[in-house]
């Protein structure tokens, strides 16, 4: 029993990540937490002509210009339906620089330990999974975890 | 040492100082006695030396070494200003200048050792000393050794006048002693100066100082290297005094010894003196030591005292010897972006509070006045921070007088260069690309404006031909004309040119006003000059000129009467952050087109659209002007009838007009330019975009894509 209990002890405290829980429709999808610059009400999106259709425009957050996409278009999901609890997830990533998102509803911070993350496999005819990263197992049910680069990506 | 911290601070003074030295050597040019000048060079010329000795940058510490050698001969009058020596030393210049865009890219000085140049200016000082009458050989050749060396011993270069030597001569004849000190400070020591002051106060302590070297003000200023030297006169021992002199911290060394004065040069021989005299001078030298500005006092120093050469400089300004201290300090130009948008996120929330507090209906006079308040304290913000932003083109422009003279050496031609408005500022951006067109269109005015001095005489005109490069402010922008009284512009020769190039047929030359000829001028690949010189008429030129000049969004213009000269004339806005722009409205969108690209705006029947080759076109003035309807490019269904008038925003780019046209005119307003960031960057018709006061987004088109 006494070895069983240091053995446990020895064991490396396990890596864990945050995500934020999203819901597109009625899934739940997570994106991590440190590519997280803000969450904003739904407010005017000003349409830039010319580009495509997943790319909403811009919007003004603290005096700067930020491009909004739409992960529902980008991922062949029906279009946003605006509702009360509508929010644009500011990112802020590498390459991209701001990026807003628009997404149904926020609901929660998870923290998920890396061991209950699982990959997906890569399967060109379900193309949302192409979008993902992984799927998170918490206690609210399963989440799916976004791909942010893959998300925001061009497409060509 | 690790000094790549301290790079960046290096580079930037010694630009300072480059810049500094051709300005002054310019003035010595033509006033090559003026002493204030020579002591700025030769302080300029010493800075540099320290500071690439610092750094570790070997050659250019050689170069200027020898340059400064140069220049304390010239402060000594021992060497004449002559023009073949300011060519000798604007190549320095040019070479120094290598050296600092090698540290620039690559940290590294390169390996040019610009022998040849080290070799003229050495041939210059000696030179200079063998037209030296009699008196000086002795003494010039222990000065320079000194100054080589740098090093031990180095007060037996220090030169008495002749009031020197009487007190030196009159204190043996006391029984006292002369003693000739140099003291060494230590590498490390931060504050020379404080530490030479106390060295001073240890040995007056005993004895008198009679001469230091360097003067006791340049002491004063820290210009020395590690090294000073002093001639004094004591009862004490030499060992007691040196005692003194060691006792104060961080100095290495001190050396010293007895003086004969036979040893000692001087300018003139040694004559006997009254004791009088000799007392007066003592108080003389004296002075300048204790209290170096009181040196200024004439009423101290009697006509037959000249004051001791080395002194010469101190006394008569000490105002502008003490370098004015710079109240400013370098920031990041990101740091200004920074606040720059902070501030415009304040304004941008000022702004909601008046339309919140407008709304609610129910504003109380107190809410009023303090959101007024607030506005006027927000807008002077907004001022002050795009106020520092600004910098005097000063920076930019000075580097022309040097450029102008190697002109006229190298086209020998002669000529002028009068600036005026160098303080007019603009933004930092501006004024750091406007360099480049301003050179082009200065060795244009040179090269192809003026003309040969014989003709120039011929044509009853002053020999000396005349560019002029004024700048000042109007309203919203900044105008730079370049302007001469040179040929002007040959409209006649310029036409042939074209057809001859096959940029324009000889039909549509004939119908080409003067102005479109000139105009063409800007064609690419386009240049007059019968003979294709490195100055100019590489056929890049002024094409490139406007291309920059637009790019900056600004224009140029040019006016000219053949035989009189031409006039360039560079418009550029303020500041590029801000614009001035007309606010549409098209469908239910609002888009803001910049006011410098509106020509008119148009009420248009809509029976007076025609159609050229299925194109919507409108005649306006003569003129057949393509349309474009926004809503269709933009995607938005119009809010307007078929049948209604057409408003049409007429605008321009080049020589090229279009007609936009537009739902409703919203007015004219000053916008704020952010970009749309590079993850929408496929639209092409939209440059940019602004906030609104009510905290939208407005997309800003691009009238020279539309076109």
């Amino acid at each position: 029993m006494r070895d069983m209990n240091e053995v446990e002890e020895l064991r490396p405290v396990s890596q864990t990540t945050q995500f934020i829980v999203i819901k597109l429709g009625e899934e739940q999808y997570g994106i991590d937490i440190k590519y997280i610059d803000n969450i904003v009400r739904m407010q005017h999106i000003t349409r830039v002509p010319k580009v495509d259709d997943y790319l909403k425009g811009v919007i003004n957050l603290r005096g700067e210009v930020i491009p909004v996409m739409s992960i529902r278009i980008k991922m062949g999901l029906e279009r946003d339906v605006e509702t009360k609890s509508s929010r644009i997830i500011i990112l802020k990533l590498e390459q991209q620089g701001t990026i807003g998102v628009i997404v149904d509803e926020v609901r929660e911070v998870v923290t998920l330990e890396n061991e209950r993350i699982e990959k997906v496999a890569y399967d060109s005819k379900d193309e949302k999974a192409n979008f993902l990263s992984g799927v998170g197992k918490s206690d609210g049910g399963l989440i799916s975890l976004l791909d942010l680069n893959a998300v925001v990506l061009e497409s060509v | 040492m690790d000094v790549s911290q301290y790079l960046e601070i290096f580079l930037d003074e010694t630009n300072e100082h480059l810049q500094n030295l051709n300005t002054q050597i310019l003035s010595l040019e033509q006033e090559p006695e003026n002493m204030d000048t020579i002591n700025e060079i030769f302080r300029a010329a010493h800075s540099l030396k320290g500071m690439a000795g610092t750094m570790g940058y070997k050659r250019m510490q050689t170069l200027t070494h020898d340059m400064e050698n140069v220049f304390s001969e010239v402060r000594n009058g021992n060497v004449k200003v002559k023009a073949d020596m300011i060519d000798v030393l604007f190549q320095c210049l040019d070479a120094l200048e290598e050296y600092n865009t090698n540290i620039r890219e690559s940290s590294d000085e390169g390996t040019n050792d610009n022998n040849a140049l080290i070799k003229r200016l050495n041939d210059i000082m000696a030179g200079g000393s063998d037209s030296e009458s009699s008196a000086s050989p002795a003494e010039a050749a222990p000065a320079q050794k000194a100054n080589v060396s740098a090093g031990e011993n180095s007060f037996a270069g220090i030169k008495l006048n002749e009031n020197q030597r009487n007190v030196l001569s009159e204190a043996i004849k006391l029984g006292k002693s002369v003693y000739g000190l140099t003291v060494k400070v230590q590498e490390s020591c931060i504050l020379k100066a404080a530490r030479a002051f106390l060295v001073f106060k240890a040995v007056e302590e005993t004895s008198e100082i009679i001469v230091s070297d360097p003067s006791s003000q340049d002491i004063e200023d820290e210009k020395f290297e590690q090294h000073f030297s002093l001639i004094i006169v004591s009862d004490a021992e030499l060992d007691e005094v040196l005692r003194a002199a060691r006792s104060v911290s961080e100095i290495e060394d001190v050396t010293g010894s007895v003086l004969n004065l036979d040893d000692v040069s001087s300018d003139e021989a040694a004559t006997e003196a009254a004791s009088e005299s000799g007392e007066a001078a003592t108080q003389d030298v004296q002075t300048p030591v204790e209290v170096p500005a009181a040196a200024a006092q004439p009423a101290e120093a009697p006509a037959q005292a000249p004051a001791p050469a080395a002194n010469t400089p101190a006394p008569k300004k000490p105002a502008a010897n003490k370098p004015v201290v710079n109240r400013t300090v370098r920031v990041d130009i990101e740091k200004l972006d920074t606040l720059m948008n902070l501030v415009s996120e304040l304004i941008i929330a000022k702004n909601s509070l008046v339309s919140a507090s407008a709304m609610s209906g129910n504003s109380s006079q107190a809410v009023n006045e303090q959101i007024e308040y607030l506005e006027s304290v927000t807008t002077s913000l907004h001022e002050s921070v795009m106020k520092v932003r600004m910098v005097p083109i000063e920076s930019t422009v000075n580097k022309f007088p040097r450029m102008v003279r190697d002109l006229q050496k190298k086209l020998g031609k002669k000529m002028e260069l009068y600036m005026s408005g160098e303080e007019t500022e603009l933004d930092r951006t501006v004024v750091d690309q406007i360099g480049d067109p301003l050179m082009h269109l200065l060795r244009n005015s040179a090269d192809h404006g003026l003309e040969p001095a014989a003709v120039r005489k011929e044509r009853g005109k002053p020999e000396v031909g005349s560019i002029f490069l004024d700048a000042y402010q109007d309203g919203n922008n900044v105008v730079i004309e370049v302007r001469d009284d040179g040929n002007g512009i040959d409209t006649k020769a310029v036409k042939n040119k074209a057809i001859e190039r096959g940029v324009i047929t000889p039909e549509q030359g004939e119908a080409m006003s003067e102005k479109e000829i000139i105009d063409l001028l800007f064609n690419a690949g386009f240049s007059t000059a019968k003979v294709v010189s490195d100055v100019s008429g590489r056929g890049v030129g002024l094409d490139v000129v406007k291309s920059m000049i637009e790019s900056l969004s600004g224009e140029v213009e040019v006016k000219s009467k053949l035989g009189e000269g031409s006039t360039w004339t560079i418009r550029l806005p303020l500041t590029l952050a801000i614009i001035q722009a007309l606010m549409v409205e098209i469908g239910d969108e609002k888009y803001a087109i910049a006011l410098g690209s509106i020509q008119t705006i148009e009420d248009i029947l809509p029976s007076d659209v025609k159609l050229v080759q299925a194109k919507e076109v409108i005649q306006l003035r003569d003129l057949v002007i393509p349309l474009i309807r926004l809503n269709e490019i933009l995607d938005i269904p119009s809010k307007k009838d078929a049948g209604e008038n057409l408003v049409v925003v007429v605008v321009k780019k080049g020589d090229k007009l279009a007609g936009l046209v537009v739902d409703e005119l919203i007015g004219q307003q000053e916008i704020v330019i952010k970009s749309l960031g590079k993850y929408i960057s496929k639209c092409k018709i939209i440059s940019g975009a602004t906030v609104l006061g009510d905290g939208e987004v407005a997309l800003i088109l691009d009238a020279n894509a539309l076109i």
